[in-house]
């Protein structure tokens, strides 16, 4: 299946994507990995007249070990994150979730910025990043804006990002001791998209609960995260009681449409059960349960 | 729509084309190459018939244009063996421990299995299967091609030859 005709560019630099972007507007879109566009556009689901790749910008590829955030730039490729030992080391949630996005040959080519910004509710790595209070950063004309991972996400395919803004890094503060987190998807077969998925990141202090991030995949609009989960967390300490709850108030919060994947009864009973797993692995792996 | 020059060098020699911006890589290798090894399955990102190397990485070319190959080295499964009439310890293996039936998933399967070898010294059962996840096999219910993968890796351990030429895969940093 050949795309429909578009003009290309691969310009080296972020300043040249910027004037690309001013200078064609909403009929630019910005081409990453291409491992959702490019489908999108074979299959003529979408037409897109300017195609600007970023993959001639080497220096938007990189993961930093900072002492309080790790920086990972927007066009790391998905596997060079998935064997980082920086990544395995800060987040387990994260390797949870690369480990079960797409399949291996994808994630060869599919970017960590591309899955971020696509805005599909069925990408993994937003409820990741909502879970772990992630900073995304925009640059336009006027040079780089923060945007919370929890301000970015607007609709389905409708971020924060305006459309003479490029998403460069993705800022994932560093999670002190006695935390962990876990992300849990539930999928029939690797090339179908997920039924759900659910992501729980909590910090401990003497077994109780002083932060945690949840989040959902598939069960809306766009990724949602939970503040009412993780505020009836807070205090707590490990528990099958209160995890049953929390993933009750999760489940309450959740927005999921039938489909072709299931009635909105099943997506309920998956999401109550892989958040319950989530919790569980969260909890151990900050160290409260053996 | 303007024509676009690219230079992609497969199986270690540099193909120059002009080529329209919405052509696949897997397009260019059959039709611009002349390669016709690497197949077209379902099209959609999901069977891996069209898996190549592509800069040390097994990727799919169903789904990356030609220009965003551009300047790279691509692997095709007739570029595997070095040696003419010889195959490939990998392609060996899927002989001898019979990986496949009606061919069609091959070249994918053996170079998604390259990939993994070279990534990876010791695999185990599991993580053969997770590494075949994206390649689709409708005949041999995937045991013989597990075993074959297996199979390689002695292969290459007795040999000694990991890889005929030496391909850089960029690991964590």
């Amino acid at each position: 299946m050949m795309p429909p005709p578009f003009e290309y560019y691969a310009p080296t630099g972020v300043d040249e994507v910027i004037d690309l972007l001013e200078k064609y507007g909403d009929d630019a879109k910005i081409l990453a990995g291409g491992q959702s566009l490019i489908p999108l556009l074979k299959s003529r689901v979408t037409t897109i007249p300017y195609l600007i790749s970023l993959s001639g910008i080497r220096e938007l590829s990189y993961i930093n070990e900072g002492t309080s955030v790790t920086r990972i730039g927007a066009m790391t490729v998905d596997s060079d994150l998935e064997y980082s030992d920086t990544i395995r080391k800060r987040y387990p949630i994260l390797m949870d979730a690369l480990g079960k996005l797409a399949d291996p040959l994808v994630r060869n080519m599919g970017t960590v910025g591309g899955n971020i910004s696509h805005g599909d509710p069925s990408n993994d790595l937003p409820a990741v990043m909502l879970a772990l209070k992630a900073t995304f950063v925009a640059r336009g004309r006027g040079g780089n804006r923060n945007i919370k991972a929890r301000d970015f996400y607007i609709d389905t395919f409708t971020t924060a990002l305006e459309h003479d803004e490029v998403l460069t890094e993705i800022s994932i503060p560093v999670w002190k001791d006695n935390s962990g987190g876990s992300y849990v998807k539930f999928e029939k077969g690797t090339w179908n998209f997920s039924v759900a998925g659910s992501a729980v990141q909590l910090r401990l202090e003497k077994g109780s609960v002083v932060e945690a991030g949840i989040a959902i995949t598939s069960m809306g609009p766009k990724a949602l995260y939970i503040p009412d989960a993780e505020d009836y967390l807070l205090g707590k300490k490990y528990d099958k009681s209160v995890i049953s709850k929390a993933a009750d108030i999760v489940v309450e919060n959740s927005q999921p449409s039938p489909d072709s994947y299931g009635s909105v009864e099943y997506k309920k009973n998956i999401l109550r059960r892989i958040t319950i797993e989530a919790m569980e692995n969260a909890f151990r792996r900050s160290g409260s349960v053996r | 729509m303007e024509e676009r020059k690219v230079s992609i060098t497969v199986n270690g020699e540099i193909q120059t084309a002009e080529v329209e911006p919405r052509m696949l890589l897997v397009h260019f290798i059959r039709e611009i190459v002349g390669l016709t090894g690497t197949h077209v399955g379902c099209d959609t990102t999901n069977c891996g018939a069209c898996t190549v190397i592509m800069d040390g990485r097994a990727v799919k070319s169903c789904t990356i244009l030609a220009v965003q190959a551009d300047g790279k080295k691509i692997t095709t499964i007739e570029g595997l063996s070095k040696t003419p009439g010889k195959l490939h310890p990998v392609q060996k293996a899927f002989v001898d421990k019979h990986g496949l039936q009606c061919g069609y998933c091959t070249s994918g399967m053996v170079l998604t299995s390259f990939w993994l070898l070279n990534r990876k010294k010791k695999v185990t059962e599991d993580e053969i299967r997770e590494a075949i996840s994206g390649n689709l096999c409708r005949c041999t219910g995937y045991e013989s091609i597990v075993d074959s993968i297996e199979e390689a890796q002695k292969n290459l351990e007795i040999e000694g030859e990991r890889t005929e030429e030496e391909i850089p895969v960029r690991r964590g940093r």
